[in-house]
């Protein structure tokens, strides 16, 4: 039986690069944008704009037309590789200014056709800031109570359920981390689906570390007398095939969206992805090696303690 | 085979038939449609619903000013409700299929016009000031909701934003009707109930100048037709039966709800409080039918590579989980169509993610069923080991998705959020409908296949075709 938690070190190493690299990238975009990743308008308001022209036209062509209505503060980009399909980023506007703008670009450009427009008022911004912060303190405190009532029945619960925390935070901080990159190489906001990826990862971490969870509880009843590291072990290989394919499964259908799906939905589901591969490796090399380490920390301080018992 | 499994087998087989006829994108029988008993009669229609980024369409948050609302919040009616009542009129002015207004809190209305096509002309409509007028119609009865064209103000076509309708003109000249007054000639309108028969009917006082214009005109004009229109669009059509010296009734065929709706619009001629545009969205109908026809794309090419997978690696038994997976399918359309849930991007995604983990039921049991094997047990009960011992891990982990996906549709209820509660709600309903595929059908399969006496001799049970 090959030994996987013997090379635990290894994974924990793996983990803190990959943790402290996402740290320092919202660490980067702190100090640049002042958020951890750049915020869309669904929580600082404003307009997002999407238009497509007659033809062709240099971003900054079309901010100048901004500009003149007095919207200093805009940016423009261009979306995809037509080169007429716009964005333009800007504070809130009057509908009379927008419909001029509407006019002035449409002259210049050879018509112009709307495909998305957002004017998100403050108050509403707000709003969806304070209920994502209710949602993320709710959501952790529900699956923390869950781990809790799902490993009641083991030996030593807390154990099972820090691990499975510590493997959930992994996730959480690494799909984070990967948001901010995509913040500072192509300027991606995050919006509020941005926020349903990270519980979406959350819960499916916790699926997964449940189930080898699941399996050592087994086990250590079925081989009883056998040590932990090999309950362990064998429980992690006996549950890898299926953590595998489950991945592989959701990992197909999230890349077909990738490559064919909707554009708006994209940056979700990368983030999706990356927490989600992120969660099936925190459930393998994570949280039960951190099981194991704690056996042995906790073997090694009761040895101690006898010692002294003994020498006392 | 035992009885109880040739019950569940019974039950799979319904449930196949009815998700799969639900499902088929056909136009349904108007009997079957009643299938959705829950739903208003009208809207059973087993068609799947496309949110606003799907089918294109404008989305607006109007907000009352709290200030002017607290002012008012002393007289008997919700001015929040009133206003609501006038912009449900406008939108309906709009001429847009299945537009949506609701009430959201305390002091904002939420509108969707689904598949219109200049947003901010729309938006002008909604916020514009109503007109009501009492129109001149002769002998001419016309039912509540005619576009009626008026001498007084805008032509009815320029201020609903509609090209293309026409208002009905006074057939005896060919010229628009004639106003006989303005709402600004009402002092107040009001529900009260007939002595006799205590029917509902609208009580209405006038100004000092509508006292003396009505006075005049409904002495000169008894029997003849008055008709009442906000925005030129009649809420109703009285015919005079006395004369009105500064109030008087109107009686109808009203329930009650209609008379309370009739009263408050002609109270609130114009809406009683300010309206703000605090939130608007609107995706352009190109968008819409781009982001359809990708995520059919990606949908089924995600789901077919995830079939093929299920085959590959798990031969016989990944025939039936791929059975069950089209089953899934197949549900989760009809429970959108029968609930409904309205389709939007993040919802055909969660939809589909739910797809993808779908078979992780199935996966955890054939992983255990492959051990069992493995481990030297016949076929027989290593089936039913692996559903048995799978079944603690399934249930756990699938909980936990829920609880998250429970919070997320809390969540999602905050306005600018409504993508999440999209998205949420289909992965709830995917994890409870795997639960019956992955678990309960395919086990179902499973038995039909594996669970016959001579299972183990059969050529179904090599180990090449169990992928052990």
């Amino acid at each position: 039986m090959y030994n996987l938690v013997q090379h635990r070190k290894k994974y924990y190493i793996l983990s803190v690069i990959l943790l402290t690299v996402s740290v320092l990238l919202m660490a980067y975009s702190m100090v640049t944008v002042g958020t951890p990743f750049r915020l869309s308008i669904d929580y600082t308001g404003g307009v997002y704009w999407e238009f497509m022209l007659g033809q062709e036209a240099q971003p900054g062509q079309v901010r100048d037309i901004f500009v003149a209505s007095g919207l200093g503060d805009t940016a423009v980009t261009t979306i995809g590789d037509e080169g007429n399909r716009l964005q333009a980023r800007l504070k809130e506007v009057s509908p009379e200014v927008k419909a001029e703008i509407e006019d002035e670009l449409g002259a210049q450009f050879g018509g112009i056709e709307t495909l998305q427009y957002r004017n998100v008022g403050p108050s509403v911004g707000g709003e969806v800031t304070r209920s994502a912060l209710i949602a993320v303190l709710f959501a952790s405190a529900a699956i923390v109570a869950w781990i809790v009532f799902a490993f009641r029945n083991v030996p030593h619960p807390l154990r099972y359920g820090v691990s499975a925390i510590v493997a959930m935070v992994h996730d959480v901080v690494i799909a984070a981390g990967f948001a901010a990159l995509m913040g500072i190489l192509v300027g991606y906001e995050v919006d509020a689906l941005f926020l349903t990826a990270l519980l979406t990862v959350l819960g499916f971490s916790v699926q997964d570390t449940i189930v080898v969870f699941d399996r050592i509880r087994e086990n250590s009843r079925r081989h009883m007398g056998e040590d932990f590291d090999t309950i362990a072990n064998r429980s992690l290989l006996e549950t890898m095939g299926r953590s595998l394919t489950t991945q592989l499964n959701a990992f197909f259908i999230m890349v077909a969206i990738l490559l064919f799906g909707g554009d708006t939905i994209k940056p979700f589901i990368a983030v999706l992805l990356v927490g989600m591969i992120s969660g099936t490796y925190s459930s393998i090399f994570n949280a039960t090696p951190l099981l194991v380490t704690w056996e042995h920390w906790s073997n090694k301080r009761a040895r101690e303690q006898a010692k002294m018992a003994a020498a006392a | 085979m035992q009885r109880s499994h040739l019950w569940s087998l019974i039950i799979v087989i319904v449930v196949a038939v009815l998700a799969l006829a639900i499902a088929l994108p056909i136009q349904h029988p108007a009997w079957f449609n009643n299938i959705a008993f829950w739903q208003p009669t009208e809207f059973r229609d087993l068609e799947l619903k496309q949110g606003l980024d799907l089918q294109g369409g404008l989305q607006v948050l109007l907000e009352a000013d709290s200030a002017a609302l607290a002012l008012q919040s002393s007289s008997e009616r919700d001015p929040l409700e009133a206003a609501k009542v006038i912009v449900e009129n406008r939108v309906n002015g709009l001429g847009v299929s299945e537009p949506l207004v609701q009430r959201q809190g305390d002091n904002r209305i939420i509108v969707e016009l689904p598949g219109i096509d200049d947003p901010d002309q729309a938006v002008a409509t909604l916020k514009g000031t109503g007109l009501l007028e009492f129109v001149e119609m002769g002998q001419q009865f016309v039912p509540a909701g005619t576009l009626i064209e008026t001498d007084f103000g805008a032509s009815p076509t320029a201020s609903a934003g509609i090209t293309g309708t026409q208002g009905l003109l006074n057939p005896a000249t060919g010229q628009p009707f004639r106003t006989i007054m303005t709402g600004a000639d009402l002092r107040s309108a009001s529900v009260g109930f007939d002595q006799l028969t205590s029917a509902p009917l609208i009580i209405f006082e006038l100004s000092d100048t509508g006292r003396t214009i009505f006075r005049d005109y409904t002495s000169q004009h008894l029997g003849e037709v008055v008709a009442i229109a906000m925005d030129k669009v009649v809420l109703s059509a009285p015919t005079i039966q006395a004369v009105i010296d500064g109030s008087g009734e109107i009686t109808g065929q009203f329930t009650l709800d209609e008379a309370n709706s009739l009263a408050v619009q002609m109270q609130y001629g114009a809406l009683p409080v300010a309206l703000n545009v605090i939130d608007t969205r609107s995706v352009g109908a190109t968008l819409g039918a781009d982001s359809v026809e990708k995520s059919i794309t990606a949908g089924v090419i995600g789901v077919l590579v995830v079939l093929l997978f299920m085959i590959v690696y798990y031969r016989v038994p990944g025939v039936l989980a791929d059975v069950a997976l089209i089953l899934f399918v197949l549900i989760n359309i009809a429970i959108f169509k029968l609930l409904p849930v309205t389709l939007t991007l993040p919802g055909i995604a969660g939809f589909l993610l739910a797809t993808g983990t779908a078979v992780d039921a199935n996966v955890l049991i054939f992983e255990r069923m492959k051990e069992e094997v493995r481990a030297g047990k016949p076929l027989r009960s290593a089936v039913d080991a692996g559903f048995n011992r799978a079944w603690t891990s399934i249930f756990d982990s699938n909980l936990s998705t829920l609880i998250t996906a429970a919070i997320l549709i809390y969540f999602g209820s905050a306005f600018g959020a409504s993508s999440v509660r999209g998205f949420a709600i289909t992965l709830a309903i995917g994890v409870l409908v795997s639960m019956f595929t992955a678990v309960f059908a395919t086990r179902v399969l499973m038995r039909l296949v594996y669970q016959r006496r001579n299972a183990d001799e059969s050529a179904l049970a090599k180990p090449t075709l169990l992928g052990v």
